[in-house]
């Protein structure tokens, strides 16, 4: 039995050619634009960027107090990316007692020129409902078996204030090289729901 | 609104799906939507808070039962109808099917009148506000008290800027809650940090 004006829903890729269509008939001129912004999104805003940050705070106490103190301007000073509408970066430092995990409750906001663009589990129902409340739960079961007297603290990013983490340095990495000890630095532990060994 | 995107604190969902190293994207076209969604916003066809808006507007359905990628693209095709670019008919017409948008807007609302300024150390409460239109602020601090740990620059009210609404930018402040005052005897011990624009916020006695 079907209804005279029952439509199938068009399948997604449809829909986006529909919409990108409208946009070049409006005079937008899209090509260009658009094809930046996906290289962006897989190659430039990327955790390598994040892990730069750390790395160089990691290795030099004078850096690290000005990315503690204004992350904006500590990550203009290393030609790394922000958008406009993020204007103030808070970095978040773990220390043995202290653990910072961030999140986005109302959609997935992200720092995500620096650590990239969201991965799948952060955006996730699951996530965003539940690691706001028992975030000890949840980071035991993503794995991460905090102490118990190790407090935690969670960055909800409800505002277009940006969060980032500035894991702890494994102890094996000390005097390593910036360029070796960025590339222990992992996306999840920019997010905060790992720690580095 | 109180819609069914205010995920915090929400029960009944279950394990997060985590691997190591999970992907961004699982198709082109998640790309794609990703970029046309930033493009329009930098081409002024609409801000961030509208485009927020947009998807919180979708039909509860279908907001729960699309991705990500899914609910970007309905915002931005949404406000494509809405600013004027393209009907609903042919958006569809071009889909070449049913084009599922998202519900209409509600009014918005300025600033308060007169703001309160606030300082880190400073106790606050969110007001026990209910708003039909936009608004950035999670459902479980509402009515909750909370210590200012930290200001950040003004940015756009919200409340007024998904709307077209004149106001004013306002600072947001860091505000720290136990975890045991927003979910008593329900919840793991740990601090939540929100940012809450000054609008939202009261001094606390």
């Amino acid at each position: 039995m079907t209804t005279a004006h029952f439509k199938p829903t068009a399948p997604i890729e449809a829909r986006v050619k529909a919409v990108e269509s409208v946009l070049r008939d409006r005079g937008f001129e899209p090509d260009e634009g658009l094809s930046q912004l996906d290289h962006a999104a897989q190659e430039e805003w990327v955790p390598q960027n994040g892990a730069r940050l750390v790395a160089r705070a990691w290795s030099d106490p004078a850096f690290r107090s000005r990315l503690l103190s204004n992350g904006i301007a500590a990550v203009a000073e290393m030609g790394l990316p922000m958008p406009r509408h993020h204007r103030h970066l808070v970095v978040l430092e773990n220390t043995p007692g202290v653990h910072n995990v961030i999140c986005c409750s109302l959609c997935s906001c992200t720092a995500f020129t620096l650590i990239g663009l969201p991965p799948d589990w952060y955006k996730d129902f699951e996530y965003r409902s539940r690691i706001v409340r028992e975030a000890r739960t949840v980071l035991k079961e993503m794995g991460l078996a905090l102490p118990a007297d190790t407090e935690i603290r969670v960055w909800d990013t409800t505002a277009d204030t940006r969060y980032m983490v500035l894991p702890e340095q494994p102890p094996r990495s000390v005097g390593w090289a910036e360029d070796q000890l960025a590339q222990l630095v992992t996306r999840d532990s920019l997010i905060g729901v790992s720690r580095l060994a | 609104m109180d819609g069914v995107h205010d995920l915090g604190g929400k029960q009944g969902f279950g394990t997060v799906r985590y691997t190591f190293d999970a992907p961004a994207f699982h198709a082109q076209w998640e790309v794609r939507a990703n970029s046309l969604y930033a493009f329009a916003v930098r081409r002024g066809v609409f801000n961030m808070d509208e485009y927020r808006y947009a998807i919180e507007r979708m039909d509860p359905r279908h907001y729960l039962g699309a991705g990500y990628y899914e609910r970007s693209l309905t915002g931005l095709a949404t406000l494509c109808v809405e600013k004027g670019l393209v009907t609903h008919e042919e958006l569809e017409k071009r889909a070449g099917g049913a084009f599922p948008l998202s519900g209409r807007s509600a009014g918005g609302r300025s600033n308060v009148s007169a703001p309160q300024r606030f300082q880190p150390g400073d106790r606050v409460r969110v007001r026990n506000d209910f708003v039909p239109g936009h608004v950035r602020m999670p459902g479980y601090v509402r009515g909750k008290t909370g210590v200012v740990v930290g200001v950040s620059p003004a940015y756009p009210f919200p409340d007024a800027h998904a709307h077209g609404v004149e106001a004013r930018d306002e600072p947001t402040y860091d505000v720290r809650f136990r975890s045991q005052d927003l979910w008593p005897d329900s919840s793991d011990p740990a601090l939540v940090h929100v940012g809450v624009f000054e609008s939202y916020l009261e001094r606390a006695t």
